[in-house]
């Protein structure tokens, strides 16, 4: 007589079984801990921000030492102007390096430019922060009065090496996407290469290079390591001066976070949140953005 | 793109502007792209020629001599606890991120309803965007209280006998560090696997599925094993990110100047953070210079870390490209 069938696995596949559920739900776990770690750190941001973001906050500079009351302007405005400069010095470079790879280059060329750029992006930001304090910093530079102390325009510098490499790929990665029939459409019409280039691809990657901008923008202006050599001594009050130095967001934090003075936290936490609101949204509408332009020039080709 | 350029042979008819445009267009994008690596190399030697008096002064055995005095009269500086403080908590983060991010790839892959999968990957990758600074400000003020009341004693009352655990706990110290490292680090490692994973062709997940294996076995024996590599370059990207991680690292380890722990509640110190935290006070030329040498090590590690990464990267692409 052969056994009743049981629905029931044993032995070895039970244990095979066990192992798959173990695993499964070690990986939701996982997940949960991701999402989690946003959660907590966005909601302690939120909590803790509350009591000190009013009217104040954002238009009076710091209170007296002890105080509490004052604000974060002339950190506003810096980091305004620094995100500002550099990326008036990053987007066209990075642009025209990516429109380089893209277009003009060999490709063994090509693809040392792409290494050498995702080397640049790993660089730590601080060695960035000591380059820039060496250039122009340390020694006089016969420029925009910069030199021997601390600017605006020396911050600008660091933040634009920060994003360079961050404008170049996203660029580089929606150019080629931008269908070669395209190309191929304006050669026979006897367009000549260069207005091919700055008519045809520029425009249809214009989207691209929104996009790769302002996650670069998103990244430039939480940065803090590349601030402290080059932009950090500031006063009380806002500047619009470049060639001198300012407070910016993150350098406000960073100093605020280490004070033994409460009211000080209380000013870090909202300017966290400041920084983070900006952060997050533009990050988040640049990545929605580019999916859409991925999506557009996908269905072209 | 010689797939698009004119056809070659054809009487030359264009005009002068047309080539002279071509040929300044050609100018300048070449221009910036030489500038952007001379940047490079502009970075790579004048970190060299900023440490350069420590290292004629100091020589290699700077990188594992163990003081660092700045007294003036008895000034001696040396690397080893920052380097060891270096590889110790981003090592200790890649620990906890690497298999966490690999469950994570695999959740958005293969196991999360597709519904959801789009929205948890891009709260995945938010946690990317926050800025280390703000990391360090809630690792300061609510992660370190919360590790010294909570995690610490738990620890330490478990396992206690190993030394890693051993002593008091800490608001501040390298425990801290690592799981602000592993937080920064996760979303980095979990979106390159996730991308790996989803190139795994389909038909081969279902012919092990069709073989009788479990979701599990699928997910080892086919998934991972056939991106391994790539898994691998991931790990070292965020190892490239942990290592070079100065500010919130700063806050939360404590800077101490001694020998390092054991102890993983104790404080400690890296590379980056010992630049980062003496921005304002270094004072003598030979006092710059040392810290200009420890950003030579920290560049010098980062680098071989991230060219190696990039290297297994592109091969896999290659191959992945290659292969079908």
């Amino acid at each position: 007589m052969s056994e009743p069938v049981t629905l029931q696995a044993r032995g070895r596949a039970r244990r095979r079984l066990r192992v798959n559920r173990t695993a499964e739900l070690a990986s939701v776990l996982a997940a949960l801990v991701a999402v989690g770690f946003l959660a907590i750190l966005v909601g302690s941001v939120l909590v803790r921000a509350f009591h000190a973001l009013d009217w104040n906050f954002f238009t009076k500079g710091p209170a007296v030492f002890g105080q509490s009351g004052g604000g974060i302007a002339p950190a506003l405005v810096g980091t305004l102007l620094l995100v500002l400069i550099a990326t008036a010095i990053a987007l066209p470079v990075g642009v025209l390096v990516a429109l380089y790879v893209s277009e003009f280059a060999p490709p063994r060329i090509a693809n040392q430019i792409k290494l050498w750029l995702d080397v640049l992006n790993g660089f730590p930001s601080i060695v960035i922060g000591i380059f820039v304090f060496a250039l122009a910093v340390k020694t006089k530079v016969p420029l925009l009065g910069i030199g021997h102390h601390q600017s605006v325009f020396a911050g600008s510098f660091a933040l634009s090496i920060i994003m360079l490499p961050l404008v170049a790929r996203t660029t580089m990665e929606v150019l080629a996407l931008v269908p070669n029939s395209l190309r191929e459409a304006s050669y026979a019409l006897g367009v000549s290469k260069w207005r091919t280039v700055l008519s045809v691809i520029v425009p249809s990657a214009l989207g691209g290079i929104v996009t790769g901008t302002t996650l670069a923008v998103a990244r430039a202006a939480g940065e803090t390591a590349p601030l402290l050599f080059t932009c950090a001594i500031a006063g009380q009050l806002v500047n619009w001066d470049p060639s001198l130095s300012t407070a910016s967001i993150p350098v406000t934090i960073f100093e605020y976070s280490e004070s033994p003075d409460r009211h000080l936290n209380a000013q870090a936490w909202a300017a966290a949140f400041v920084l983070i609101a900006f952060v997050l949204v533009t990050s988040l509408v640049s990545r929605v953005l580019l999916e859409r332009q991925r999506r557009k020039l996908g269905r072209a080709s | 793109m010689d797939a698009a350029a004119p056809p070659a042979g054809l009487r030359r008819t264009r005009h002068l502007g047309d080539r002279l445009g071509d040929n300044a267009l050609r100018t300048l994008t070449g221009g910036a792209a030489f500038l952007a690596l001379l940047v490079i190399a502009a970075i790579i030697w004048k970190v060299i020629d900023g440490a350069w008096p420590a290292v004629h002064h100091f020589g290699l055995p700077f990188i594992w001599h163990d003081t660092w005095n700045p007294v003036f009269g008895h000034e001696a500086y040396g690397a080893r606890n920052f380097v060891i403080g270096t590889l110790v908590t981003s090592l200790g983060a890649m620990v906890i991120a690497a298999p966490l991010s690999i469950a994570i790839g695999l959740f958005l892959t293969e196991l999360a309803p597709a519904a959801i999968r789009a929205p948890i990957a891009s709260l995945v990758e938010m946690l990317a965007a926050v800025p280390s600074v703000v990391v360090g400000l809630w690792g300061i003020l609510v992660l370190g209280p919360f590790m010294r009341s909570e995690i610490e004693p738990f620890l330490h009352s478990a396992f206690g006998w190993i030394p890693l655990f051993s002593g008091d706990p800490q608001q501040s110290g390298v425990l801290v560090a690592i799981v602000v490292l592993t937080m920064m680090a996760l979303p980095i490692i979990s979106s390159v696997c996730r991308e790996l994973f989803l190139s795994v062709p389909q038909d081969v997940k279902e012919a092990a599925i069709g073989l009788g294996a479990t979701r599990w076995e699928m997910v080892r024996d086919v998934v991972v094993y056939n991106v391994r590599g790539g898994v691998i370059a991931g790990v070292i990207l965020g190892l490239g990110r942990a290592l070079g991680e100065a500010i919130a690292v700063t806050q939360v380890i404590g800077n101490s100047l001694g020998p390092f722990h054991i102890s993983l509640f104790q404080s400690g110190n890296t590379l980056a953070s010992q630049i980062a935290s003496n921005y304002q006070g270094a004072g003598t030329n030979l006092q710059v210079a040392s810290l200009v040498y420890l950003a030579l090590i920290l560049l010098v590690i980062t680098f071989v870390a991230n060219f190696v990464a990039q290297r297994i990267v592109h091969r896999f692409e290659f191959v992945r490209t290659g292969g079908s």
